[in-house]
């Protein structure tokens, strides 16, 4: 069984294109090249170029000593919060922007929720000199001022997103609302492993990057490819699907998907979609997904503004369904506490998104000797507001 | 044997011949309209169907609102929205129709996006339908791949006919392919937009209507998005077999009530 997009973007019964034929024009010509774009010497000798220069990788993989005494297991981390613009999503915009160029498109847009894949695509939009428009809910832009503010810096124009919960989900409509209307020039970036195919498989294989790098760097430093697990947090699961890509097939390396469990699971409150969704249709793919018992989809829930997504990607669905991935969620409060307990051990403070990741090491013991790697997906910088709200700072 | 099941066959399809098929033999042009069902007022749904018979309408679509409707400009969102406000779900729209054809004999169609469908389960949904007498469903964004491989047999099963859309984007080759799987008529979408977004049809749409046309699709075709008066609506006829009002329609609903249907039909021919 492998784990990866079969040739019509399914993950075993998750994944494929739901879309309205309008759509059809767009997501068939990237279909029919982006493998091939990506395979071309050219587009990736300037991806790895930039993911080199202008990003600043690879990106460390460090052994946690505290930590792992702490918990007395071996943890390393794999530093994507040292990437440029702090977090793992520029992988994907590097990549996507050069597909756009190739594809001779100079209009971009994109979906944001807290702003970070906002601010990538807006940064990657300035490197290139391209129009950048970023749908962001009304509500997300009134919660997320100083990522609105980066992004205007970056030449790029937000546009509110006034329908229905005026969040992310619904930034992600506009989005697609926009490529139907401008389907000749357009290149719609999505921010994670979401949306139809071959969106899911596309972006994973941009953050692929991240367990590629991990097996050389754990052979340099323990002599072996193969971490015992990888952990990484789970809202769409861009980051989760590029700490995992290289190992999805090697039943040795066992996955752990963190999910926000919000207030608790039963609390109305949440985001843990592998608890509460059911398969169905979001954003073009056939997923899990929080909705209510006539298929309305609801609104999910969780401290963490890039953990709040009412469904998950289709990889995640499938390595859910099929029991290779473990699934566990984390409360509010567990994971700002593994937030805090990271600064102060490592002296890293990480995006809440991150924390709940490292709420995994209450839970689950570890043996002394496994390896453990933990996707560090972002630095903290973005969330003080919340830590200091929520720690009264 | 042959013969004989030949002729069993067609008396079949003539005896059951959908009420879609039926109206577009009858070489009129054919107007068509879109409401979201539970609006202006959760109850408006009949009384909506029954107005619109009454006032010349050939076909109606009846919308089923989704939370999440992504081919919808903001008219058809805020319907959908405050339909479900108003307490809209499925298996109330059924109960709600459930008697329909005791009073009105026009082709229904229901229009929505897949995944109430497919949570209610489709095979259970198209049963429903055949019960209340729905003729076709339109579902935008259920792909005709996936429709072909494992729902084509259940919609057939039920007499139901899916609509599909195409575009000004939409390839020779797929238009073909659509016009082969389809058996009703297609849904022909003015241009590149969401619902409701274009103002009258300029030189690019009438190249459209005229390419479309010069392909002799099995298919007749039905022009939506970006019909709102009756220029637009002779334009759209002038190449195609009739013409689709969404947007327009709710936005008179919004400002006038129930009661001036007839008003708005009146002014479209």
């Amino acid at each position: 069984m492998s784990y990866n997009a079969d040739d019509k973007g399914y993950y075993g019964e998750f994944g494929g294109a739901f879309i309205p034929e309008m759509l059809y024009p767009n997501t068939e010509e990237l279909r029919r090249n982006y493998i091939h774009i990506m395979e071309e010497p050219s587009f990736k000798k300037e991806f790895d170029q930039l993911l080199k220069d202008y990003v600043g990788r690879p990106t460390p993989l460090y052994f946690a000593e505290r930590l792992s005494n702490k918990y007395n297991t071996k943890i390393y981390l794999k530093r994507e919060d040292l990437c440029h613009t702090g977090a793992h999503k520029v992988n994907n915009t590097i990549g996507q922007i050069l597909m756009a160029k190739r594809l001779g498109k100079n209009r971009i847009i994109a979906e944001t929720g807290a702003g970070q894949h906002g601010v990538a695509t807006a940064t990657v939009c300035a490197l290139m000199g391209i129009e950048c428009i970023i749908y962001m809910g009304e509500i997300d832009i009134d919660r997320q001022a100083p990522n609105v503010a980066r992004m205007k810096m970056l030449g790029a124009e937000v546009r509110p997103a006034l329908s229905g919960s005026r969040t992310l989900k619904d930034a992600t409509n506009e989005a697609i609302r926009d490529w139907i209307n401008n389907p000749v020039d357009t290149h719609y970036i999505i921010g994670s492993v979401v949306g139809p195919h071959p969106y899911p498989d596309m972006v994973a294989r941009f953050q692929s990057v991240i367990s590629e790098e991990i097996k050389w760097q754990l052979k340099e430093k323990e002599g072996v490819e193969n971490p015992d697990y990888v952990i990484a947090c789970v809202g769409g699961g861009s980051n989760a699907a590029g700490a995992y890509y290289h190992y999805l097939d090697n039943p040795d390396v066992g996955i752990i998907a963190v999910e926000a469990a919000g207030k608790g699971i039963d609390s109305g409150e949440s985001a843990a979609t592998s608890a509460l969704g059911k398969v169905g249709i979001i954003h073009g793919s056939k997923t899990l997904l929080m909705q209510t018992q006539d298929g309305q989809i609801t609104e999910p829930y969780s401290i963490s503004a890039g953990l709040d997504y009412p469904g998950v990607g289709p990889m995640h669905a499938h390595l859910f369904r099929s029991g290779r991935g473990e699934f566990i969620s984390i409360t509010d409060d567990d994971a700002m506490k593994s937030g805090l307990l990271l600064s102060k051990l490592e002296g890293i403070i990480p995006a809440i998104e991150t924390s709940h990741a490292f709420a995994i090491l209450e839970i689950k013991d570890f043996k002394p000797n496994d390896i453990v790697v933990i996707n560090l997906s972002g630095r903290g910088d973005k969330d003080l507001d919340t830590y200091i709200d929520y720690f009264k700072l | 044997m042959f013969c004989h099941y030949r002729l069993w066959g067609m008396k079949k399809i003539e005896y059951l011949m959908n009420r879609i098929n039926k109206k577009l033999q009858e070489n009129k042009k054919i107007l068509s309209i879109y409401f979201t069902a539970g609006y202006p007022a959760l109850n408006d749904t009949v009384s909506i169907i029954q107005t619109l018979e009454k006032s010349g309408v050939d076909l109606i679509e009846i919308g089923l609102p989704f939370s999440d409707p992504l081919a919808d400009g903001p008219t058809i969102q805020a319907s959908s929205t405050a339909a479900l406000q108003n307490g809209m779900h499925t298996e109330l729209l059924f109960e709600q129709l459930k008697n329909i054809r005791d009073s009105v004999s026009i082709p229904l169609i229901i229009m929505g996006y897949f995944n109430p469908v497919f949570q209610y389960g489709v095979e259970n949904f198209c049963k429903r339908c055949q019960q209340i007498g729905i003729d076709g469903l339109i579902l935008p964004d259920l792909p005709l791949d996936v429709y072909k491989t494992d729902y084509e047999a259940i919609f057939k099963k039920y007499g139901l006919i899916n609509v599909f859309l195409i575009t000004p984007q939409t390839s020779d080759e797929r238009i073909k392919e659509i016009d082969e799987a389809s058996d009703g008529f297609i849904y022909m979408v003015s241009s590149a937009t969401t619902t409701g977004a274009t103002e009258g049809f300029g030189e690019e749409q009438q190249d459209y209507f005229e390419r479309i046309a010069a392909f002799k699709l099995k298919n007749p075709q039905i022009v939506g998005f970006g019909i709102n008066n009756s220029e637009t609506f002779e334009q759209a006829t002038q190449f195609a077999a009739g013409g689709i009002i969404g947007s327009a329609f709710i936005k008179h609903l919004t400002e006038y009530g129930v009661e001036s249907i007839p008003d708005f039909i009146n002014t479209i021919r």
